[in-house]
C-alpha cells in the first residue's frame, strides 16, 4: 500500500535523516500556481506534501490557514479540480508522496467511492481528514484501502492510551502527531507533550510519524528529528504565501521562486 | 419506537461525533459525567430546584382565546417559555449543563450565541455560580442583537466578537471549538441547541424536555385530551425537540417544526435545512451527521434569515431522523410572515414574541385554515421579542416607505 509513502521513509531511514512535510493550501493563489509550486518545493526538499483541500468552516485551523483557505473559496472550484492538479503534478514528472489533507464534508459530497478511484488515477498517495476520529473512519477506510490508499489519522496528546491504540490500528502511511492541544498556527516554541506523544505512539505501532501544529522553522525541524520521523510545516508557508502574493489576483512573477526558497530553507542544514 | 441514540450517537444515519482527536478525549469525559448524572436523582433534583425556585418553572400553558378566534376556531395553546427567567427556553439547558459543568470541576465556561438568548442565559448562569464566562458571537448578530449583547456584559461575561463568513452563529460555533480544543483541560463547552458532537444532541434534548413534559401535564389538566397538533420554531432544534420529545410516542399527535424561509428559496437567503431545492443535503458540520445548506462541492452556505436564531446552516441530527422516518414534518416561514405574526401576536394577545417564536406562529396562518374546527394546537412559544423590537421597528419603517415610494410613483 500506498509505496511512494513507504519508500521514502525507508530511504530516510537508510539515510538517518528527518522527513520534511510542507502543507500548502490548493488553490491559494490559485490552482495553477499550486501547480507550479507544488513541483518546485518538490524538487526543494520536500519528502512529503501535503495538499489542504479548503473548507469554508475549517474549525481545527487557526487564522493563518482559515484566511488562506478563504482566499482559495473566492474562486469556487470541487475535489475533482484538486485532483485535476495533482495529475498535472505527476505527469511533469514529479514523484514525490501527495497527501489530501481535508474536512470530511467536501469529500463526502464528491463521494467516497468516487473519490478514492479518481484519487488514485489522479496520483494521490493518502489521504487525513481533520474530522474523521477512528470510530468514524471505519467505512472510509476500507474504501481507501481497496485503492491502496493510505488513511493518515490525527493523534493529539490529549488521546488516551486506548485511544492511540485504535489510531494506529486503523492509521497506514504513517501517523500524523498533533503537537499540541489547539489550532494550527505557527508557534516559537515548541511544548514537550509532542515528544511525550510520540513516545506513547511507538508502544503501538512501527508506522512513521510526523509531527505537525506549530513548527515553523528549521531549528525547530531539527528539534522534531530528534524524537519524530518527520516534521510539518504549514502556518509558516502560507503565511508566507499571502505575504509574497497579498493580492490574489494578482501573483508576483517569482512567486513560486520566492516560496520554494522559503520552504528550502527550512530544512535543517 | 426507540427515540435513544446509540452508543457512538447516532439517531439512524443522523449524528455522531466529527471533531479533531484533541476533542475526542474531553468529548469522551463529557459523556461519561453526563450518563453518570442522567438518571441520577440527586443531581435531577438540584436541576428541578433551579428551574423551579431560579427560573420559575413551570412556565404556563395560556389558552390564547383572541387568536384562536382570529385563526377561525383552532383552539392554541402556548407554552410560555417566553416567561422563563432571562427570556426563553435557553435557561433550562444553561443550568443543566453548569450544574454537569461544576460537578467536572471546570472553572472556565465557553459557548456560542446566535440571538443571543443562550448567550444571556450562559452568563447569568456563571453570575449565579461566580464561573468565568466567554461568549462567541457574530459581528452581524452583534449588531442585530445589541440588547443582549450588554445584557451579557452586565452580567459579568466577555464578549468575543466574530468576524469570519457570515459572522452569524455558524462562525460562533466555530471559533468555540477553537476556543474548547485550545484550552481542554480548563474549559467547559456549554452548547446551547441539539447540535455538536454526541452527546451535545442528546443532553441539551434532555434538559429542554422539561417544556414537553409539563405541557403535556398541563393540557390533560385543562381539557382533560392530548392536543391535535404541536408546532415550533426550530434553528438548531432545541425549543421543538425540547416539546416534541415527551409526546413522540403518542401516534396520533402531528408535530411540525417550523424552519426559517428568508427571502427565497435561493440557497444563501434562507435557513430551511429540509428544503431540497433551496440546498438542503445531508452532510457533516461543526461535529454532526444532519441536514446542512451547501454548494455543489460541499462548502457550507452562507443562510438568511430575519431572527438571529434561526439562522444557521444545519439543524441537529434528532430531527434529520425525525424527519427521515416522517414523524416530524418541517416547514418554512418567510421573514415577513414571522414579521406580520409578531404583530398579530403582540395585537390579539398582548404578548410580544421573539422573531424566532413568530415563525411558529406565522405557520399557523397556513396550518388552521385546513384543520377541523376545535382542533387544539400547543404551540411553543420559545421567547420573548424585547431583544427584536429594534430590528421590527426597521423592517415595519421599510415597508412603511416601500409603500409610500409605490404610491407616488
Amino acid at each position: 500500500m500506498s509505496n511512494r509513502i513507504n519508500e521514502i521513509f525507508n530511504q530516510l531511514k537508510s539515510v538517518n535523516r528527518g522527513g520534511f512535510i510542507p502543507f500548502i493550501v490548493a488553490g491559494d493563489p490559485n490552482l495553477k500556481t499550486t501547480k507550479n509550486l507544488i513541483l518546485e518545493i518538490a524538487k526543494n526538499g520536500a519528502s512529503v506534501i501535503e495538499l489542504g483541500v479548503p473548507f469554508s468552516d475549517p474549525v481545527a485551523d487557526g487564522v493563518t490557514i482559515q484566511a488562506s483557505a478563504e482566499r482559495a473559496l473566492r474562486n469556487p472550484f470541487s475535489v475533482n479540480d484538486i485532483l485535476g492538479v495533482v495529475k498535472e503534478v505527476r505527469e511533469s514528472g514529479c514523484h514525490t508522496p501527495i497527501i489530501l489533507f481535508s474536512y470530511f464534508n467536501p469529500i463526502l459530497q464528491f463521494g467516497l467511492e468516487k473519490f478514492a478511484g479518481e484519487a488514485v488515477k489522479a496520483g494521490v498517495d493518502g489521504v487525513l481528514i481533520t474530522d474523521l476520529v477512528p470510530e468514524e473512519a471505519e467505512e472510509f477506510r476500507w474504501i481507501l484501502a481497496k485503492q491502496e490508499l493510505a488513511l493518515i489519522m490525527l493523534a493529539a496528546p490529549t488521546s488516551s492510551d486506548e485511544r492511540l491504540q485504535k489510531i494506529c490500528k486503523k492509521a497506514s502511511g504513517f501517523i500524523y502527531a498533533v503537537s499540541r492541544a489547539g489550532v494550527t498556527g505557527a508557534r516559537s516554541s515548541l511544548s514537550s507533550d509532542a515528544e511525550n506523544l510520540v513516545k506513547r505512539l511507538r508502544k503501538f505501532t512501527d508506522l512513521p510519524i510526523a509531527v505537525g501544529f506549530g513548527i515553523s522553522n528549521a531549528e525547530q525541524v531539527a528539534e522534531t528529528w530528534k524524537y519524530a520521523d518527520a516534521a510539518v510545516v504549514g502556518s509558516a508557508i502560507v503565511a508566507e504565501i499571502m505575504r509574497i502574493a497579498p493580492d490574489a489576483d494578482n501573483v508576483p512573477t517569482d512567486f513560486v521562486e520566492k516560496i520554494s526558497e522559503f520552504s528550502k530553507k527550512l530544512l535543517p542544514k | 419506537m426507540n427515540f435513544e441514540p446509540d452508543e457512538l450517537g447516532y439517531w439512524g444515519e443522523f449524528g455522531g461525533r466529527f471533531v479533531p482527536e484533541t476533542l475526542m478525549s474531553p468529548i469522551e469525559e463529557l459523556t461519561s459525567a453526563y450518563f453518570a448524572v442522567r438518571d441520577d436523582s440527586a443531581f435531577q433534583a438540584e436541576f428541578l430546584n433551579l428551574l423551579q425556585d431560579f427560573s420559575g418553572r413551570p412556565t404556563p400553558l395560556f389558552h390564547a382565546k383572541r387568536l384562536s378566534d382570529a385563526l377561525g376556531g383552532t383552539q392554541i395553546y402556548l407554552k410560555r417559555e417566553d416567561l422563563s427567567h432571562t427570556g426563553s427556553h435557553k435557561i433550562n439547558n444553561a443550568l443543566g449543563q453548569i450544574l454537569l459543568a461544576r460537578k467536572m470541576g471546570k472553572k472556565r465556561i465557553i459557548a456560542e450565541t446566535g440571538a443571543g438568548q443562550h448567550g444571556v442565559a450562559t452568563a447569568t448562569v456563571c453570575a449565579l455560580f461566580g464561573l468565568e464566562c466567554v461568549v462567541y458571537m457574530g459581528a452581524e448578530d452583534m449588531r442585530r442583537q445589541a440588547l443582549n449583547v450588554f445584557r451579557m456584559q452586565l452580567l459579568g461575561a466577555k464578549v468575543r466578537e466574530v468576524n469570519a463568513g457570515a459572522k452569524t452563529l455558524k462562525d460562533a460555533i466555530n471559533e468555540a471549538l477553537r476556543d474548547w480544543v485550545t484550552n481542554v483541560d480548563s474549559t467547559y463547552y456549554l452548547l446551547g441547541s441539539a447540535l455538536g458532537p454526541h452527546p451535545y444532541p442528546l443532553m441539551v434534548r434532555d434538559f429542554q424536555s422539561v417544556i414537553g413534559r409539563e405541557a403535556r401535564q398541563q393540557i390533560l389538566e385543562k381539557t382533560g385530551t392530548l392536543p391535535d397538533c404541536l408546532v415550533a420554531c426550530v434553528g438548531g432544534g432545541s425549543n421543538s425537540i425540547g416539546l416534541f420529545h415527551p409526546f413522540l410516542q403518542d401516534e396520533s399527535i402531528r408535530m411540525i417544526g417550523v424552519e426559517a424561509g428568508g427571502k427565497s428559496n435561493n440557497l444563501g437567503e434562507h435557513a430551511a435545512r429540509f428544503n431540497k431545492a433551496g440546498g438542503g443535503k445531508v452532510g457533516v458540520l461543526q461535529g454532526t451527521k444532519s441536514y446542512l445548506l451547501q454548494d455543489k462541492n460541499g462548502q457550507i452556505a452562507l443562510t438568511h434569515s430575519i431572527s438571529a436564531g434561526l439562522d444557521y446552516a444545519s439543524v441537529g441530527p434528532e430531527h434529520a431522523f425525525l424527519q427521515s422516518i416522517g414523524r416530524v414534518e418541517y416547514a418554512s416561514a418567510t421573514d415577513d410572515e414571522a414579521l406580520e405574526a409578531f404583530q398579530i401576536l403582540s395585537q390579539t394577545e398582548g404578548i410580544i414574541p421573539a422573531l424566532e417564536s413568530s415563525h411558529a406562529i406565522a405557520y399557523l396562518l397556513k396550518l388552521t385554515p385546513e384543520m377541523p374546527p376545535n382542533q387544539m394546537i400547543i404551540v411553543n412559544l420559545s421567547g420573548r421579542g424585547d431583544k427584536d423590537v429594534n430590528t421590527v421597528q426597521d423592517e415595519i419603517q421599510k415597508i412603511v416607505h416601500e409603500k409610500h415610494e409605490e404610491n407616488t410613483k
